[in-house]
Protein backbone atom coordinates (compact mmCIF):
# COMPACT_ATOMS: atom_id res chain seq x y z
CA UNK A 1 0.00 0.00 0.00
CA UNK A 2 1.47 3.77 -0.75
CA UNK A 3 2.72 5.31 2.26
CA UNK A 4 1.15 8.39 1.68
CA UNK A 5 -1.93 10.01 0.51
CA UNK A 6 -3.30 13.47 -0.97
CA UNK A 7 -5.66 15.44 0.60
CA UNK A 8 -7.17 17.96 -1.55
CA UNK A 9 -8.89 20.39 1.52
CA UNK A 10 -11.10 23.30 0.74
CA UNK A 11 -9.85 26.57 2.19
CA UNK A 12 -11.41 29.99 2.50
CA UNK A 13 -10.11 32.78 4.37
CA UNK A 14 -12.59 35.56 4.11
CA UNK A 15 -9.61 38.56 4.79
CA UNK A 16 -7.31 37.41 2.15
CA UNK A 17 -9.79 35.30 -0.72
CA UNK A 18 -13.04 36.27 -2.14
CA UNK A 19 -13.54 32.94 -3.28
CA UNK A 20 -12.87 29.30 -1.22
CA UNK A 21 -9.87 27.92 -2.72
CA UNK A 22 -8.60 23.86 -2.70
CA UNK A 23 -5.48 22.67 -1.39
CA UNK A 24 -3.57 20.01 -1.65
CA UNK A 25 -1.42 18.26 1.06
CA UNK A 26 0.01 14.79 1.13
CA UNK A 27 -0.54 12.38 4.28
CA UNK A 28 0.58 9.48 6.02
CA UNK A 29 -1.42 6.92 4.74
CA UNK A 30 -2.45 4.78 7.64
CA UNK A 31 -4.46 1.98 8.33
CA UNK A 32 -6.07 3.39 11.74
CA UNK A 33 -6.42 7.28 10.26
CA UNK A 34 -9.49 8.75 9.65
CA UNK A 35 -9.97 11.69 7.46
CA UNK A 36 -9.83 13.93 10.57
CA UNK A 37 -6.43 12.63 12.13
CA UNK A 38 -5.45 13.77 8.56
CA UNK A 39 -6.95 16.96 8.76
CA UNK A 40 -5.17 16.95 12.37
CA UNK A 41 -1.53 15.93 10.86
CA UNK A 42 -1.85 19.08 8.47
CA UNK A 43 -3.19 21.23 11.10
CA UNK A 44 0.25 20.06 13.46
CA UNK A 45 2.91 19.12 10.99
CA UNK A 46 2.48 21.16 7.82
CA UNK A 47 -0.09 24.01 8.03
CA UNK A 48 -0.84 25.73 11.52
CA UNK A 49 -3.47 27.45 9.80
CA UNK A 50 -6.17 25.30 8.94
CA UNK A 51 -9.39 25.76 10.57
CA UNK A 52 -11.87 22.94 11.20
CA UNK A 53 -14.05 21.52 13.94
CA UNK A 54 -13.83 18.63 15.90
CA UNK A 55 -13.83 17.55 19.31
CA UNK A 56 -14.60 14.10 20.89
CA UNK A 57 -13.11 12.15 17.60
CA UNK A 58 -15.20 9.25 18.61
CA UNK A 59 -18.40 10.05 16.69
CA UNK A 60 -20.56 11.21 19.98
CA UNK A 61 -20.06 15.00 19.69
CA UNK A 62 -21.41 15.95 16.12
CA UNK A 63 -18.44 18.18 15.48
CA UNK A 64 -16.31 17.21 13.01
CA UNK A 65 -18.51 16.69 9.64
CA UNK A 66 -17.65 17.98 6.39
CA UNK A 67 -18.16 16.64 3.11
CA UNK A 68 -15.42 13.89 2.01
CA UNK A 69 -15.22 13.57 -1.95
CA UNK A 70 -18.72 15.04 -2.45
CA UNK A 71 -20.78 13.13 0.91
CA UNK A 72 -21.15 14.27 4.29
CA UNK A 73 -19.66 12.66 6.58
CA UNK A 74 -18.67 12.77 10.16
CA UNK A 75 -14.59 12.89 9.61
CA UNK A 76 -13.70 10.67 12.78
CA UNK A 77 -16.00 8.09 11.88
CA UNK A 78 -14.72 7.90 7.68
CA UNK A 79 -11.45 6.43 7.20
CA UNK A 80 -8.33 7.40 4.74
CA UNK A 81 -7.89 4.09 3.50
CA UNK A 82 -11.55 4.05 1.89
CA UNK A 83 -10.50 6.83 -0.71
CA UNK A 84 -6.58 5.11 -1.48
CA UNK A 85 -4.72 5.84 -3.58
CA UNK A 86 -6.71 9.11 -3.58
CA UNK A 87 -6.52 12.25 -3.75
CA UNK A 88 -9.46 12.54 -1.12
CA UNK A 89 -11.47 15.84 -1.23
CA UNK A 90 -12.17 17.40 1.99
CA UNK A 91 -14.75 20.45 1.84
CA UNK A 92 -17.29 22.62 4.64
CA UNK A 93 -20.82 20.95 4.88
CA UNK A 94 -22.66 22.09 2.26
CA UNK A 95 -25.88 24.27 2.35
CA UNK A 96 -24.22 26.32 5.47
CA UNK A 97 -22.30 29.03 5.10
CA UNK A 98 -18.57 29.38 5.49
CA UNK A 99 -17.09 30.86 8.16
CA UNK A 100 -13.55 30.21 7.94
CA UNK A 101 -11.71 26.91 5.75
CA UNK A 102 -14.11 24.02 6.97
CA UNK A 103 -15.78 25.74 9.51
CA UNK A 104 -19.26 26.53 8.74
CA UNK A 105 -22.44 28.98 10.30
CA UNK A 106 -24.27 27.02 12.31
CA UNK A 107 -26.58 29.72 13.60
CA UNK A 108 -29.45 28.65 11.83
CA UNK A 109 -29.45 25.16 13.12
CA UNK A 110 -29.16 26.08 16.71
CA UNK A 111 -32.11 28.28 15.76
CA UNK A 112 -34.23 26.04 14.68
CA UNK A 113 -33.33 23.43 17.12
CA UNK A 114 -34.59 25.58 20.06
CA UNK A 115 -37.97 26.32 17.54
CA UNK A 116 -39.06 22.66 18.68
CA UNK A 117 -38.57 22.90 22.31
CA UNK A 118 -36.85 19.55 22.35
CA UNK A 119 -36.75 18.83 25.84
CA UNK A 120 -39.33 16.82 28.35
CA UNK A 121 -42.34 19.37 28.45
CA UNK A 122 -44.70 18.58 31.41
CA UNK A 123 -47.76 20.16 32.39
CA UNK A 124 -48.28 19.30 35.67
CA UNK A 125 -47.47 21.59 38.24
CA UNK A 126 -45.60 19.77 40.67
CA UNK A 127 -42.58 17.20 40.00
CA UNK A 128 -42.78 13.39 41.27
CA UNK A 129 -40.68 12.86 43.86
CA UNK A 130 -38.70 10.11 41.84
CA UNK A 131 -38.25 9.66 37.82
CA UNK A 132 -41.06 9.19 35.81
CA UNK A 133 -41.12 5.56 35.01
CA UNK A 134 -41.11 4.12 31.63
CA UNK A 135 -41.49 0.83 30.29
CA UNK A 136 -39.02 -1.06 27.56
CA UNK A 137 -41.97 -0.42 24.82
CA UNK A 138 -41.84 2.66 25.43
CA UNK A 139 -38.11 3.59 25.60
CA UNK A 140 -38.54 1.69 22.24
CA UNK A 141 -40.76 4.60 20.60
CA UNK A 142 -38.59 7.11 20.36
CA UNK A 143 -35.09 5.36 21.20
CA UNK A 144 -33.96 5.61 17.23
CA UNK A 145 -34.97 9.41 17.10
CA UNK A 146 -32.79 9.96 20.28
CA UNK A 147 -29.61 8.75 18.78
CA UNK A 148 -29.38 11.90 16.99
CA UNK A 149 -25.58 14.00 17.76
CA UNK A 150 -26.71 17.51 15.80
CA UNK A 151 -24.19 16.90 13.33
CA UNK A 152 -26.24 18.25 10.82
CA UNK A 153 -25.12 16.17 7.88
CA UNK A 154 -28.55 15.56 6.94
CA UNK A 155 -29.22 19.22 6.79
CA UNK A 156 -26.05 19.26 4.66
CA UNK A 157 -27.49 15.83 2.22
CA UNK A 158 -31.24 17.57 2.18
CA UNK A 159 -31.86 19.56 -1.09
CA UNK A 160 -35.11 21.01 0.07
CA UNK A 161 -32.60 22.41 2.69
CA UNK A 162 -30.40 23.76 -0.10
CA UNK A 163 -32.83 25.17 -1.72
CA UNK A 164 -35.07 26.68 0.88
CA UNK A 165 -33.46 27.76 4.19
CA UNK A 166 -36.36 28.33 5.95
CA UNK A 167 -37.48 24.79 5.69
CA UNK A 168 -37.10 23.72 9.79
CA UNK A 169 -34.99 20.28 8.46
CA UNK A 170 -34.19 17.04 9.18
CA UNK A 171 -32.84 16.47 12.39
CA UNK A 172 -35.27 19.58 14.31
CA UNK A 173 -38.13 17.67 12.87
CA UNK A 174 -36.36 13.67 14.40
CA UNK A 175 -35.55 15.16 17.59
CA UNK A 176 -39.46 16.91 17.85
CA UNK A 177 -40.50 13.67 17.47
CA UNK A 178 -37.96 11.93 19.91
CA UNK A 179 -39.92 14.21 22.70
CA UNK A 180 -43.83 14.02 21.03
CA UNK A 181 -43.16 9.94 21.10
CA UNK A 182 -41.60 9.93 24.81
CA UNK A 183 -44.32 8.81 27.04
CA UNK A 184 -43.25 11.02 29.71
CA UNK A 185 -43.71 14.38 27.71
CA UNK A 186 -47.10 16.35 27.59
CA UNK A 187 -45.71 18.97 24.93
CA UNK A 188 -47.07 17.48 21.78
CA UNK A 189 -49.62 20.22 21.26
CA UNK A 190 -46.56 22.94 21.57
CA UNK A 191 -44.60 21.89 18.79
CA UNK A 192 -47.25 21.36 17.03
CA UNK A 193 -47.23 25.12 15.29
CA UNK A 194 -43.35 25.00 14.33
CA UNK A 195 -43.92 21.20 12.87
CA UNK A 196 -47.28 21.44 11.17
CA UNK A 197 -46.55 24.81 9.42
CA UNK A 198 -45.80 25.33 5.69
CA UNK A 199 -41.70 25.77 6.47
CA UNK A 200 -42.47 22.45 8.93
CA UNK A 201 -43.05 18.80 7.45
CA UNK A 202 -44.72 19.94 4.53
CA UNK A 203 -41.53 21.17 2.90
CA UNK A 204 -40.29 17.97 2.94
CA UNK A 205 -40.76 15.89 -0.50
CA UNK A 206 -39.32 12.72 0.83
CA UNK A 207 -36.43 12.70 -0.96
CA UNK A 208 -34.74 10.43 1.85
CA UNK A 209 -31.16 11.31 1.40
CA UNK A 210 -31.47 12.82 5.01
CA UNK A 211 -31.56 9.23 6.13
CA UNK A 212 -29.06 7.90 4.18
CA UNK A 213 -26.31 10.49 5.49
CA UNK A 214 -27.22 10.01 9.43
CA UNK A 215 -24.34 8.23 11.01
CA UNK A 216 -26.59 7.52 13.96
CA UNK A 217 -29.14 5.22 12.07
CA UNK A 218 -31.73 8.02 12.41
CA UNK A 219 -34.45 7.84 10.10
CA UNK A 220 -35.56 11.48 10.00
CA UNK A 221 -37.80 10.82 6.84
CA UNK A 222 -39.37 8.40 8.12
CA UNK A 223 -39.76 10.98 11.32
CA UNK A 224 -41.03 13.44 8.88
CA UNK A 225 -43.52 11.18 7.14
CA UNK A 226 -44.89 10.04 10.32
CA UNK A 227 -45.55 13.48 11.73
CA UNK A 228 -47.15 14.24 7.78
CA UNK A 229 -49.89 11.91 9.27
CA UNK A 230 -50.15 13.23 12.60
CA UNK A 231 -50.64 16.62 11.55
CA UNK A 232 -52.88 15.23 8.66
CA UNK A 233 -54.68 13.51 10.96
CA UNK A 234 -55.05 16.66 13.13
CA UNK A 235 -56.30 18.63 10.03
CA UNK A 236 -59.19 16.45 9.47
CA UNK A 237 -60.56 16.39 13.08
CA UNK A 238 -60.34 20.35 12.97
CA UNK A 239 -62.47 20.14 9.72
CA UNK A 240 -64.62 17.67 11.45
CA UNK A 241 -64.94 19.18 14.82
CA UNK A 242 -64.32 23.22 13.76
CA UNK A 243 -64.20 24.00 17.51
CA UNK A 244 -63.73 21.15 18.85
CA UNK A 245 -60.73 19.97 20.84
CA UNK A 246 -59.34 23.18 22.06
CA UNK B 1 -54.60 23.42 15.53
CA UNK B 2 -52.88 23.39 12.66
CA UNK B 3 -51.83 25.95 10.26
CA UNK B 4 -52.05 24.18 6.79
CA UNK B 5 -55.68 23.64 6.17
CA UNK B 6 -55.14 22.36 2.19
CA UNK B 7 -51.10 20.94 1.80
CA UNK B 8 -52.43 17.89 4.78
CA UNK B 9 -55.21 17.22 2.56
CA UNK B 10 -53.01 17.46 -0.62
CA UNK B 11 -50.61 15.28 0.99
CA UNK B 12 -53.47 12.55 2.43
CA UNK B 13 -54.76 12.45 -1.06
CA UNK B 14 -51.03 11.70 -2.85
CA UNK B 15 -50.24 9.07 -0.33
CA UNK B 16 -52.82 7.41 -0.67
CA UNK B 17 -52.66 7.14 -4.31
CA UNK B 18 -49.18 6.11 -4.23
CA UNK B 19 -50.20 2.78 -1.59
CA UNK B 20 -53.14 2.04 -3.69
CA UNK B 21 -51.26 2.53 -7.47
CA UNK B 22 -48.64 0.73 -6.08
CA UNK B 23 -51.02 -1.85 -4.98
CA UNK B 24 -53.44 -2.02 -7.51
CA UNK B 25 -51.72 -1.09 -10.77
CA UNK B 26 -48.60 -3.43 -11.05
CA UNK B 27 -51.39 -6.21 -10.42
CA UNK B 28 -53.52 -4.99 -13.51
CA UNK B 29 -51.42 -4.27 -15.45
CA UNK B 30 -49.43 -7.83 -15.04
CA UNK B 31 -52.58 -9.51 -15.55
CA UNK B 32 -53.78 -7.61 -18.66
CA UNK B 33 -50.83 -6.76 -20.19
CA UNK B 34 -48.30 -10.11 -19.31
CA UNK B 35 -49.82 -13.07 -18.37
CA UNK B 36 -53.86 -12.70 -20.24
CA UNK B 37 -52.40 -11.81 -23.61
CA UNK B 38 -49.82 -14.50 -23.51
CA UNK B 39 -51.96 -17.15 -21.87
CA UNK B 40 -49.76 -17.89 -19.28
CA UNK B 41 -52.93 -17.49 -17.17
CA UNK B 42 -56.14 -18.61 -18.40
CA UNK B 43 -58.04 -15.24 -19.26
CA UNK B 44 -61.38 -14.55 -18.38
CA UNK B 45 -64.13 -14.57 -21.27
CA UNK B 46 -66.10 -11.62 -22.20
CA UNK B 47 -68.83 -11.75 -20.52
CA UNK B 48 -67.07 -12.85 -17.20
CA UNK B 49 -65.28 -9.87 -17.64
CA UNK B 50 -68.18 -7.53 -18.81
CA UNK B 51 -70.03 -8.38 -15.13
CA UNK B 52 -67.04 -7.85 -13.02
CA UNK B 53 -66.93 -4.46 -14.52
CA UNK B 54 -70.59 -3.64 -14.37
CA UNK B 55 -70.52 -4.73 -10.59
CA UNK B 56 -70.89 -1.52 -8.81
CA UNK B 57 -67.86 -1.75 -6.55
CA UNK B 58 -66.22 -2.77 -8.88
CA UNK B 59 -66.87 0.81 -10.43
CA UNK B 60 -66.18 2.56 -7.20
CA UNK B 61 -63.05 0.75 -6.69
CA UNK B 62 -61.53 1.46 -10.24
CA UNK B 63 -63.04 4.81 -9.83
CA UNK B 64 -61.09 5.70 -6.25
CA UNK B 65 -57.60 4.39 -7.92
CA UNK B 66 -57.81 6.92 -10.80
CA UNK B 67 -58.63 9.52 -8.75
CA UNK B 68 -56.47 8.62 -5.89
CA UNK B 69 -53.63 7.77 -9.03
CA UNK B 70 -53.95 10.79 -10.64
CA UNK B 71 -53.46 13.83 -7.22
CA UNK B 72 -50.78 11.15 -6.48
CA UNK B 73 -49.57 12.20 -10.37
CA UNK B 74 -50.31 15.70 -9.33
CA UNK B 75 -48.28 16.31 -6.14
CA UNK B 76 -45.16 14.58 -7.48
CA UNK B 77 -45.50 16.67 -10.89
CA UNK B 78 -45.82 19.99 -8.71
CA UNK B 79 -42.81 19.35 -6.43
CA UNK B 80 -40.89 17.98 -9.75
CA UNK B 81 -41.44 20.98 -11.61
CA UNK B 82 -40.50 23.05 -7.77
CA UNK B 83 -37.70 21.81 -6.69
CA UNK B 84 -36.20 19.75 -9.60
CA UNK B 85 -36.62 22.47 -12.53
CA UNK B 86 -36.64 25.42 -9.81
CA UNK B 87 -39.97 26.85 -11.06
CA UNK B 88 -41.69 27.83 -7.86
CA UNK B 89 -42.26 31.36 -9.24
CA UNK B 90 -44.41 29.83 -11.34
CA UNK B 91 -46.48 28.52 -8.76
CA UNK B 92 -50.28 29.48 -9.56
CA UNK B 93 -49.84 28.14 -13.15
CA UNK B 94 -48.41 24.86 -11.72
CA UNK B 95 -50.58 24.22 -9.16
CA UNK B 96 -53.49 25.07 -11.72
CA UNK B 97 -52.27 22.50 -14.08
CA UNK B 98 -51.35 19.95 -11.81
CA UNK B 99 -54.48 19.62 -9.87
CA UNK B 100 -56.73 21.10 -12.55
CA UNK B 101 -55.39 17.77 -14.72
CA UNK B 102 -56.00 15.66 -11.60
CA UNK B 103 -59.64 17.17 -10.92
CA UNK B 104 -60.10 16.70 -15.10
CA UNK B 105 -59.11 13.55 -14.98
CA UNK B 106 -61.17 12.42 -12.03
CA UNK B 107 -64.33 13.82 -13.65
CA UNK B 108 -63.48 11.81 -16.77
CA UNK B 109 -63.03 8.31 -14.82
CA UNK B 110 -66.39 9.69 -13.12
CA UNK B 111 -68.12 10.30 -16.38
CA UNK B 112 -66.88 6.84 -17.77
CA UNK B 113 -66.94 4.49 -14.94
CA UNK B 114 -70.01 5.80 -13.15
CA UNK B 115 -72.29 8.03 -15.17
CA UNK B 116 -71.86 5.60 -18.55
CA UNK B 117 -74.35 3.04 -18.65
CA UNK B 118 -73.23 -0.64 -18.75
Amino acid sequence: MARSITMQVARYRPDREAEPTMQSYDVPLRKDWAILDGLNHIKDELDGTLSYRWSCRMGICGSCGMTVNGEPKLTCATFLTDYAPGPVRVEPLRNFPVVRDLVVDIGDFMAKLSVVQPWIIRKDEETPDGEYLQTPAELEDYKQFSMCINCMLCYSACPIYGLNEHFLGPAAIALAQRYNLDSRDQGSADRMDALSASTGVWDCTYVGECSTACPKNVDPAGAIQRYKLTAATETLKSFLMPRGGR
Amino acid sequence: MPKQRIAPILWLLFSAGGIVAALMIPVLLALFGVLFPLELVAPPDHAHLLAVIRHPLTRLVLFGTCVLALFHWAHRFKYTLYDGLQLKGLHTAINTFAYGGALLGSAVAAYLLLLLPA
